[in-house]
């Protein structure tokens, strides 16, 4: 591929290293920089050139196969290794570019949201939390996944309860976040130290090869799948451990709550695709069993349950969390099917998913930024006040219905398609009822901003009061990609099923024999 | 001409149409010359299509536009049925283009521009869904029809159109994503293509179940064919100006949906899966239902837009009813039905517009004795109704009658009944508008005088609806070129009886 | 009763785990909450410390004399090669395995990166509201909801 000679060689050898790297030096930096403007340079520069390094790696993985990656020269198993395959290279790229797009929205609403003296420390608290998400990603070592977890957990707590000097919900809420995520990451360290505790490694590919001589009938290893499964549950707000992300998406900071609802749950389910497929083997019954009876299972029960909860919500934030908690509902039952086609239409939904629900809580947030709009009832008039963001919520709107034409049609056809190949017919039924119920959420939106006049003070109606550019090209951006790739399909499909083509090759068996030359570090670099 | 070059410019002829009309939108007479223009180009494109794909069951013209995510196309096919569609639908828009100018000068409406541009992509979304080749198509141009009538629904602004328009939208969305999406997504899983074939496309031995619940999908989700109770939309659109209603509620977007239910009938289930599945049997008594309710509602509407709104959900229900049925002569009575009742309905409703913009009334009870003076309307009224009602030599009476042999083919005498009530009382409530025109006496002789005087400024109105009676009548003697030409819609093995 | 001893660590570890579970879920004090997470933390710290502990293993120390015999730590290259030889060849010598102390010194500073965020929230909370119990807590944002509600 012509763009790939674009890229210089040190990306595609050290990218792995580097997206992570760059902004957890650069995040610690800025912390101290005096400049708020600077920082938020720093932050989109940053972002983007993570974004640029990201696409080289994906298109390397495209064209020459996965890259591996020791930290430090150290040789895996004993060293950390970074890798970067079919499967996570797309979402490498995906909250790369979210963060880019997201902090060109940031610049006008972070000052309309955050006190000045915080605003240095808001970027580099993102730029942490960014990080920690890349790394959760990129990382083979099953201990270094905990660690950068923790990082963006907690980076992500002081993000969501800077939104205190808007709504001082956001206190109790993130406060309760942590709590939920804490024991989630405890959990998934218990699940870990159980895995170590039985194969004495904790690199991904040498865990998988040790259980595979260990076999499914260890109590040990079952106990440390159901403790990994409920810690990342927790984190990817499976239905019912979901109770922290409505409140905390809803009166997080705007820009962030679109980062964090686009992205985060999303590390997290590529987490569980991750040692669900690779490191364990899906093959093994108690493994069938739990992505049958309790991914699936929960999984049908959030899109039914968080889409009725969505209907009855007065904030709008809240409606698109509950809505976000229904959405990983679907990725989960494509999860659950554990056939190729049920993992591409999963997959695909994390992808379709996060563009379509970054748009919608963008648009949210330039409703409060011009007229302070937090309620579903207080959105009459929008369509006339402010056309051209809510003509962008609209779009994403649709796309999280599925019209044709849309991201959100193209996954829930792939959905629909699998569960029909696995003779899942009445999990058609339930993605058709949770669309209606979509249709009854965001119809109420939608009417209201179209249908209900505008709002009169002192009898004359609000004035047309556009939100500024630098949130409307985000927003539109995502808005467009959720057309352009509802219309044409076929590149998130066929990344969709390269990542299922590395599930469904089950169990990563590469050991360190067979594991691709280390590349040579440079005498600065490295530790 | 090739006949793939004909079948993308009846979508593009309307389409550039909606993109000249704002350019020259200042000059009024070129603004109209352009939809005129376009109205007479876009029937000249049609009557050679509908010519050719007549010539030979093998001229399907067939234009693949694009690939569309996870295997959906967009591509067109015109058929006999479609053809029919896309004929009404030209044909009376080139007449209605006529009486909206009339009508919109002579009301001084507002927002002209903007009207015919509406007007312009909804007919050219009409086309794309009578020349669609699959179901997505046909519901992506369905959508589009739903959203650029919007606007016309609403064109008074004022808080009874806005009202009336949100019911028109949200009933129509809802049950276009909420029913009809999802049975065409399971359509296309279950049987891997959403294309339409003659006999359909479900495999022998398919499951009746199975296609008893995407029956009912179907049947409620394309909203547009207004069954009960599907049907409030209707009765709230007629907030419209009166050509919009003639146009859009009597041809094109009730048109669109039924002739959508025709085509999933005959083309997606086959008649010999629909009559083996219990569903339809069901949804028959469903179709009975709206005969006979929306006439009875009808009789009771003083507001003559309302009773022809009424009018025409239970005429509309005839067509599904022929759908469900499913034998031979009932899916071509129900064809029949949706070219006779087009010219029949928007007589009634030129008529109804005709007679507020002479006289601004809208009352059935203010109508008496206006015949008088308004004798063309009133006439042509009077044909229209007796076509509706299915009185020979009206064309209406050749669906009634196909209709009849239909339910009696598949075995349901009840159906005869409801058949020959619905006409009853189709007499009821359209001769007495006629008869209160002809036969009262005038409530104040001396304004009626002086109303009828000025008809002679709106000599513009009655033309149309003249014409269009003419053309009711007329049909009644082409009834075998039709039924011939509608034929090939069917399975070979089902042509024999007619 | 010798299987209780043989996995002695494990019951510490469930009691201590159970009781900061309980006191995370009982408790409506915010301190209270963040206690029964540390301790809920600490047992985990505990779980992996006591299985690195090899029977009769020494501590993981290389003496001067073995490092100076396998050629030291200086290149970082060579240095997972000599981890590696240390492991297989010395097979005598049974050392306690070193990981877990690592891991867990991580595990120990993110337990206090998460307890000194969740203070710094007590204390904000404290500031916005008055109070660290969490039903006078709800029973503000409900407040505030009404308010909300009829702006």
């Amino acid at each position: 591929m012509d763009l790939l000679s674009l890229f210089p060689e040190w990306v595609l050898v050290h990218g792995p290293a580097a997206i992570v790297v760059l902004p957890l030096m650069v995040g610690a930096l800025i912390a101290l920089s005096p400049s708020e403007k600077l920082s938020w340079a720093t932050t989109w520069f940053v972002t983007g050139l993570s974004g640029l390094m990201s696409l080289g790696l994906l298109l390397q993985v495209i064209s020459h196969g996965p890259i591996a990656y020791a930290m430090g020269g150290w040789k895996p198993p004993l060293g950390i290794a970074y890798s970067v395959d079919g499967l996570n290279a797309p979402i490498l790229l995906l909250i790369s570019v979210i963060a880019f797009v997201c902090t060109v929205y940031a610049l006008p609403s972070v000052i309309a949201e955050v006190e000045p003296e915080k605003r240095s420390p808001f970027y580099a608290a993102f730029l942490l939390s960014f990080a920690g998400l890349m790394g959760m990603v990129v990382t083979a070592d099953a201990f270094n996944v905990c660690v950068f977890l923790e990082v963006s957990s907690i980076s992500t707590y002081a993000l969501v309860a800077m939104g205190s000097s808007r709504d001082r919900r956001a206190l109790p809420s993130s406060f309760n976040y942590l709590i939920m995520g804490s024991i989630g990451a405890t959990f998934f360290v218990i699940g870990i130290g159980f895995l170590y505790m039985q194969t004495g490694t904790l690199n991904m590919m040498d865990m998988a090869r040790v259980l595979q001589d260990i076999g499914p009938g260890d109590r040990v290893v079952q106990l440390a799948f159901a403790f990994i499964v409920i810690g990342l549950g927790l984190k990817l707000a499976m239905f019912p451990l979901h109770t922290w992300l409505p409140t905390a998406y809803a009166y997080a900071p705007s820009f962030f709550t679109a980062f964090l609802a686009a992205t985060a749950t999303k590390a997290a389910l590529y987490l569980l695709l991750r040692f669900t497929f690779t490191v364990f083997d899906p093959s093994w019954h108690f493994i069938s069993n739990a992505l049958m009876v309790i991914i699936a299972g929960l999984g049908i029960l959030g899109m039914l349950a968080a889409s009725l909860q969505a209907i009855f919500q007065s904030d709008i934030r809240r409606v698109l969390a509950f809505s976000s908690v229904a959405q990983v509902g679907y990725i989960l039952l494509g999860i659950g099917m554990a056939t190729t086609l049920g993992l591409t239409a999963g997959y695909l939904h994390i992808l379709n998913h996060a563009i379509m629900k970054g748009a919608l809580f963008l648009a949210v947030g330039a409703f409060w930024y011009r007229f302070g709009i937090t309620k579903v009832s207080d959105m009459r008039g929008l369509g006339t006040t402010m056309p051209w963001t809510m003509a962008g919520f609209t779009v994403a709107g649709l796309s999280l219905i599925g019209v044709p034409g849309t991201v959100g049609f193209v996954s829930k056809l792939a959905l629909a398609q699998a569960a029909a190949e696995n003779g899942w017919w009445w999990a058609i039924g339930v993605i058709v009822l949770s669309s209606v119920l979509a249709i009854v959420y965001v119809g109420r939106m939608i009417e209201q901003a179209y249908f209900q006049p505008v709002p009169k003070i002192n009898d004359k109606y609000i004035k047309r009061n556009e939100a500024p550019l630098t949130m409307l090209i985000p927003l539109w951006t995502l808005a467009l990609a959720s057309v352009a790739f509802g219309i044409d399909s076929h590149w998130p499909t066929s990344l969709a099923q390269g990542a299922a083509q590395v599930l469904g090759d089950g169990p990563i068996l590469l050991v360190r024999e067979t594991m691709p030359a280390i590349p040579a570090i440079p005498s600065t670099g490295g530790h | 001409m090739t006949a793939q070059l004909a079948l993308i410019l009846i979508l593009l002829i309307p389409a550039a149409a909606a993109v000249l009309i704002p350019v020259v939108g200042n000059k009024p007479n070129v603004r109209e010359a352009v939809s005129i223009l376009a109205g007479v180009l876009l029937l000249g494109v049609v009557v050679w299509l509908v010519h050719h794909v007549g010539l030979s069951p093998d001229n399907r013209p067939e234009l693949f536009l694009i690939e569309f995510a996870g295997g959906f196309e967009l591509k067109l096919k015109l058929e006999p049925l479609g053809a029919v569609f896309a004929a009404i639908a030209s044909s009376l828009w080139l007449v209605n283009t006529v009486f909206t100018i009339g009508y919109m000068r002579g009301n001084k409406e507002k927002n002209q521009t903007r009207f015919y541009i509406c007007v312009a992509i909804a007919i050219s979304a009409v086309m794309g869904i009578a020349s669609s080749a699959n179901l997505i198509t046909l519901f992506v141009f369905y959508e589009i029809l739903t959203l650029s009538t919007f606007p016309l629904v609403t064109h008074k602004g004022d808080a009874k159109a806005k009202k009336g328009g949100r019911i028109y939208l949200m009933i129509l969305m809802a049950t276009s994503l909420g029913l009809l999406l999802p049975a065409i997504i399971v359509t296309h899983v279950l049987a891997g293509t959403t294309d339409f074939q003659v006999g359909g496309i479900f495999p022998a031995g398919f499951s009746t179940f199975a296609a008893s619940i995407l029956l009912f999908l179907f049947a409620f989700g394309i909203g547009k064919a207004a069954l009960m109770p599907i049907h409030p939309w209707l009765p709230n659109a007629m907030v419209a100006p009166t050509p919009v209603s003639a146009l859009l509620h009597a041809v094109a977007v009730v048109k669109a949906g039924v002739f959508t239910m025709l085509k999933v009938t005959v083309y997606i289930f086959g008649p010999d899966l629909m009559g083996e599945t219990p569903a339809s049997t069901v949804l028959v008594w469903v179709a009975a239902l709206t005969i006979v309710l929306a006439s009875i509602i009808a009789l009771r509407k003083d507001n003559l837009k309302a009773r022809l709104a009424y009018s025409t959900i239970s005429q509309l229900a005839y067509i599904t009813l022929g759908a469900m049925l499913a034998t031979s002569f009932a899916i071509v009575g129900g064809g029949l039905q949706i070219i006779m009742h087009a010219w029949g309905k928007i007589t009634l409703f030129m008529c109804a517009g005709a007679i507020y913009t002479v006289v601004h009334r809208t009352e059935i009870s203010s109508l008496n004795g206006l015949g008088r003076s308004m004798p063309w309307v009133f006439g042509a009224f009077l044909v229209g109704a007796l076509s509706i009602i299915g009185v020979p030599p009206m064309g209406g009476s050749w669906p009634k009658f196909f209709l009849m042999m239909g339910a009696l083919d598949a075995g349901q005498q009840a159906i005869l009944w409801v058949l020959i009530l619905s006409s009853l009382l189709n007499v009821a409530y359209l001769i007495p508008v006629a008869a209160r025109g002809f036969l009262l006496k005038p409530d104040n002789p001396r304004s009626d005088a002086q109303i009828a005087a000025q008809l002679k400024k709106h000599r513009f109105v009655r033309f149309a609806p003249v014409f269009t009676a003419a053309g009711a009548f007329v049909l009644f003697f082409f009834i075998g070129p039709l039924v011939d030409y509608l034929k090939p819609i069917l399975p070979a093995h089902m042509t024999g009886g007619l | 009763m010798t299987m209780v001893f043989e996995h002695f660590n494990f019951a510490v570890v469930i009691v201590l785990m159970m009781t900061g579970l309980f006191a995370v879920f009982a408790s409506h004090n915010m301190i209270k909450k963040l206690v029964g997470l540390s301790v809920f933390q600490t047992s985990v710290f505990l779980l992996y410390i006591s299985i690195s502990k090899v029977t009769g293993g020494r501590p993981p120390v290389l003496s001067k004399k073995e490092l100076h015999g396998y050629g030291g730590y200086d290149k970082a290259g060579d240095g997972a090669d000599a981890a590696y030889k240390t492991v297989s060849e010395t097979a005598e010598i049974i050392y306690s395995n070193p990981l877990p102390h690592v891991l867990i010194l991580t595990a120990i500073v993110v337990g206090v990166a998460t307890l000194a965020i969740g203070l710094a929230l007590v204390v904000r909370t404290r500031e916005e509201y008055g109070s660290i119990e969490e039903d006078e807590i709800d029973a503000y944002n409900y407040q505030d909801n009404l308010e909300g509600a009829s702006r």
